[in-house]
């Protein structure tokens, strides 16, 4: 008799909430981010029509081809992120082992730029404390970037050593990318909204 | 693993490249039209339509809600009620009179000190 806990229900379905655990634990993790960045966007709100002025980002020196990029980026990551899901569903692990590598590197592309525009800003010295603007300009990106970092240390670990479980247990690898995926789909839906909000809305 | 699931991922795969070409090209659309002068309200209302179009698609394909279970449809009602609301809360202290010149809450002249008194 094996003296191991089986954790229940993560490659078969719940029969009353027809999901695998890990599916519906990460669909809570999401509204509970859904929440954050929502205080967030709301605070931006609140700041925007509290002020007699505000600024467009590109006229204070936020580069708007540079994000235009990013966000470019962040879409392919996207893509190659489901795709390598995919490629596990058709039980191609080569496949996935790409798609991942490619997703995991636009992850640091995105990061390599958005490092650039901050360092941009700072020899210049535009800071958090230059303008309500640049304050909560910092704040929604810098969390949004410790995001594509915390997402960047799951799929590294699922491309390397966590990929070990193909081998053992090929659906529960297959869910574990899956709910991977939907973290890393909401980071880049997350900065759909993060792009035209701070980048391109007119000023005031 | 059976022709069928294989073709069904494969469709699959098709529709991810048509998302993904909609969110390019939704990208670039986003630059160009914040390029031209719409005035205030009807640019800010442009962006944002243009990104929950976006966003719509990477959460009905990518993150697969066009075909959920129904309990994922729940969490997200109870959450988008709980943002409803705290956005309501923050947006009705905009409202707040405490502190000003007019209305109910204003302070009476006598009582304002006279460093403070315009």
């Amino acid at each position: 008799m094996s003296t191991a806990i089986e954790i229940p229900y993560n490659s078969t379905e719940r029969p009353d909430t027809g999901l695998y655990n890990a599916k519906l634990g990460v669909w809570l993790f999401l509204a509970s981010e859904v929440m954050l960045f929502g205080a967030l966007f709301s605070t931006y709100v609140l700041l925007r029509t509290g002020a007699d002025t505000w600024e467009n980002g590109a006229k204070i020196g936020l580069s708007i081809p540079l994000a235009t990029i990013n966000t470019l980026v962040l879409i392919i990551s996207s893509v190659t992120m489901v795709m390598s899901w995919a490629s596990l569903k058709i039980k191609n692990f080569s496949r996935y082992k790409l798609y991942m590598g490619v997703t995991i590197l636009c992850g640091a592309i995105f990061l390599v730029i958005k490092g650039f525009e901050y360092a941009h800003k700072f020899e210049n010295g535009i800071w958090p404390s230059t303008s309500t603007f640049m304050a909560i300009y910092f704040t929604m990106t810098g969390l949004h970037g410790l995001h594509v970092i915390g997402g960047l240390i799951v799929n590294s670990y699922l491309w390397g050593p966590g990929s070990k479980m193909w081998k053992t247990d090929p659906e529960r690898f297959t869910n574990r990318i899956e709910v991977a995926g939907l973290y890393w789909h909401f980071v880049d839906l997350v900065w759909i909204f993060l792009f035209p909000t701070l980048y391109l809305l007119p000023g005031k | 693993m059976s022709d069928t699931h294989h073709e069904d991922v494969q469709s699959h795969v098709k529709t991810y490249i048509k998302v993904f070409v909609a969110l390019a090209v939704g990208t670039l659309v986003t630059v160009l039209a914040s390029n031209i002068h719409l005035g205030i309200v009807l640019g800010i209302i442009v962006a944002l339509v243009i990104a929950t179009v976006k966003g719509s698609l990477v959460a009905g394909f990518f993150m697969h809600l066009s075909a959920e279970r129904k309990i994922i449809y729940w969490v997200l009602v109870l959450t988008a009620v709980f943002v409803v609301v705290m956005v309501g809360l923050i947006m009705f202290t905009r409202q707040d009179q405490q502190g000003r010149q007019q209305g109910i809450f204003a302070v009476p002249q006598g009582h304002v000190p006279a460093h403070l008194a315009e």
